[in-house]
């Protein structure tokens, strides 16, 4: 049995079953999952977690489903890896990165669908669909195959090459539409309207999909010994997984599994697609659209849903939301492979350029315990490093060949 | 009836459809529309087409638009499958023939 009590709409508070309803019918707002979190707190400890599956189930109680052990690919419970290497670079103290590039399908993805497709099981759904820019794609059209749900997954045209391959693996539709992801999920919600037997993860599912990013909040609080760390840096497109992480963070004190903490959560976006950090940096409180223009495609959302609730989010927290240019997101994904040994895709560079130019501007201090989220693997976007990273000419099968294409190199022998 | 006087009515009356504009209307509006998924009304601006709205099917200039007229927050309005934000908004004209779409703000990522 779950702690679910029902949904209810973050603007005016009416409240609706748990079904698949995302939007209030009265103001429009978006429907958010509300539990009994008095009955949780009775029932929750550190060590009923602990015993808990290596996957983001072992946070079931936390979550909006019923299903025991539910099916799937195990998402989630990744590494926290403490960089001590990057934290010498960027001038900062204590920092640590949520690899999230070690999900099945290679992103934070894989959380919400594990999440939003289990619910949708239980709703009698056979039919897995959504809009995505890539990495969504990826995970829906996987669990899907996994579940034995049929999948409807809607792109934009220009995604990356290997985002569309290791889409279409998995069998499923996989439409490609002429336009950008904001027309594309235009059209889905309309789809959605047309196809109420359809579980649009992020349409219609989108109150049980987006609970599943509170489990990056859950993870990094137990890894770090059940403490809240002092300043994250979160990468925003739709502004939901930065939204879900201060909700996890405030359920984990709430429900008295952590002492109260104050979490700073800043933003990383791209130059080319800032809306957010447009809004934070004008004192706005109206998240203005803009038509995305960035390698950084999985963030690529020109119209955030949940832009304000970022936005108000790190403002509330005392963070900031920063931006940064595709050199800089190059820049940042060969950082953090050079220092760390983990190879982000674009988004991750977004991640790290941020953290690197907030470190530089004072916003993240030297005296905190930082958690970068670096949310997918760097094999989706190899395109990112055409030409920027360089690549030898092949030399002949011989000793001399090898000691002339090392000439002038250095190579101790000796540990860094 | 000649047959010169048919095709003039059937002339008339396919007049009166081209002139008109669609409004495509979201789930949670079609309480206000009986149940009605498209309802067509003359053209003009978002806002007149808005007003029409309102006389036709009383109740939605509250839903659509808050207190100062604007647009909802978690309303966007396509015409022509284009967001009004990026045209001239609540002035941008809708044409004979076009479509204005109504859709829940809130969805992807």
């Amino acid at each position: 049995m779950s702690f679910v009590r029902g949904l209810s709409c973050r603007e005016c508070a009416r409240s609706y079953p748990a079904e698949a309803l995302h939007v209030c019918e009265w103001c429009f707002g978006p429907l958010e999952v509300s539990y009994d979190l008095e009955a949780l707190r009775a029932v929750v400890t550190r060590e009923r977690i602990a015993a808990g599956p290596h996957n983001l189930w072992r946070y079931a109680d936390f979550l909006p489903v019923e299903t025991k052990s539910p099916p799937g690919l195990g998402a989630g419970f990744t590494p926290l890896i403490k960089a001590d290497r990057l934290a010498a670079k960027l001038g900062l103290g204590e920092l640590y990165l949520k690899d999230d590039t070690r999900n099945p399908t290679g992103s934070f993805k894989d959380r919400v669908v594990s999440v939003a497709l289990t619910k949708a099981r239980e709703l009698g759904f056979r039919v897995a669909a959504c809009a995505s820019t890539g990495n969504l794609a990826n995970s829906v059209a996987a669990h899907a195959a996994r579940l034995q749900m049929e999948s409807v997954v809607l792109i934009p045209h220009d995604l990356e090459v290997v985002k569309v391959l290791t889409t279409a693996v998995f069998g499923g539709r996989l439409i490609s539409v002429d336009g950008n992801y904001d027309d594309v999920n235009r059209l889905c919600s309309e789809l959605a309207d047309q196809h109420p037997d359809w579980a649009f993860v992020n349409v219609n599912l989108r109150p049980y999909y987006s609970e599943g990013s509170k489990t990056l909040a859950f993870e990094v609080a137990e890894q770090l010994g059940w403490e809240l760390p002092d300043h994250v840096v979160v990468p925003v497109a739709s502004g939901s997984q930065l939204t879900k992480i201060g909700k996890g963070f405030s359920e984990l004190v709430s429900t008295g599994l952590v002492e109260a903490h104050d979490v700073r959560i800043s933003g990383a976006q791209a130059t080319g697609c800032s809306p957010v950090a447009a809004a934070f940096a004008s004192g706005a409180d109206h998240v203005r659209p803009v038509k995305p223009c960035t390698i950084a495609k999985s963030l690529a959302i020109g119209n955030p849903a949940d832009g304000w609730y970022a936005l108000d989010a790190v403002r509330r927290s005392g963070g900031a939301v920063g931006s940064v240019t595709d050199d800089e997101i190059v820049a940042g994904i060969v950082l953090l492979a050079r220092t760390e040994g983990v190879f982000a895709e674009t988004a991750g560079g977004v991640t790290i350029a941020t953290l690197a130019k907030l470190a530089r501007e004072g916003i993240i201090r030297r005296d905190e315990r930082v958690v970068a989220y670096v949310t997918g693997n760097g094999l989706k976007t190899v395109e990112a490093l055409e030409g920027r990273v360089v690549i030898d000419e092949p030399i002949g099968a011989s000793l001399d060949d090898v000691a002339r294409a090392l000439e002038g190199s250095v190579l101790t022998g000796a540990p860094a | 009836m000649s047959a010169a006087e048919v095709t003039a009515a059937e002339a008339g009356a396919a007049e009166a459809t081209v002139a008109q504009i669609t409004v495509r209307v979201p789930a949670q509006l079609r309480s206000l529309t009986g149940g009605a998924r498209e309802v067509a009304l003359p053209p003009g601006t978002v806002a007149d087409v808005i007003g029409s709205l309102e006389v036709a099917h009383p109740g939605m200039r509250e839903r659509l638009l808050d207190e100062d007229g604007s647009l909802r927050r978690f309303v966007n309005v396509f015409v022509a499958d284009e967001d009004v934000r990026f045209l001239d908004g609540l002035a941008t004209d809708v044409r004979a023939g076009q479509t204005v779409s109504i859709v829940p703000a809130v969805a992807g990522g």
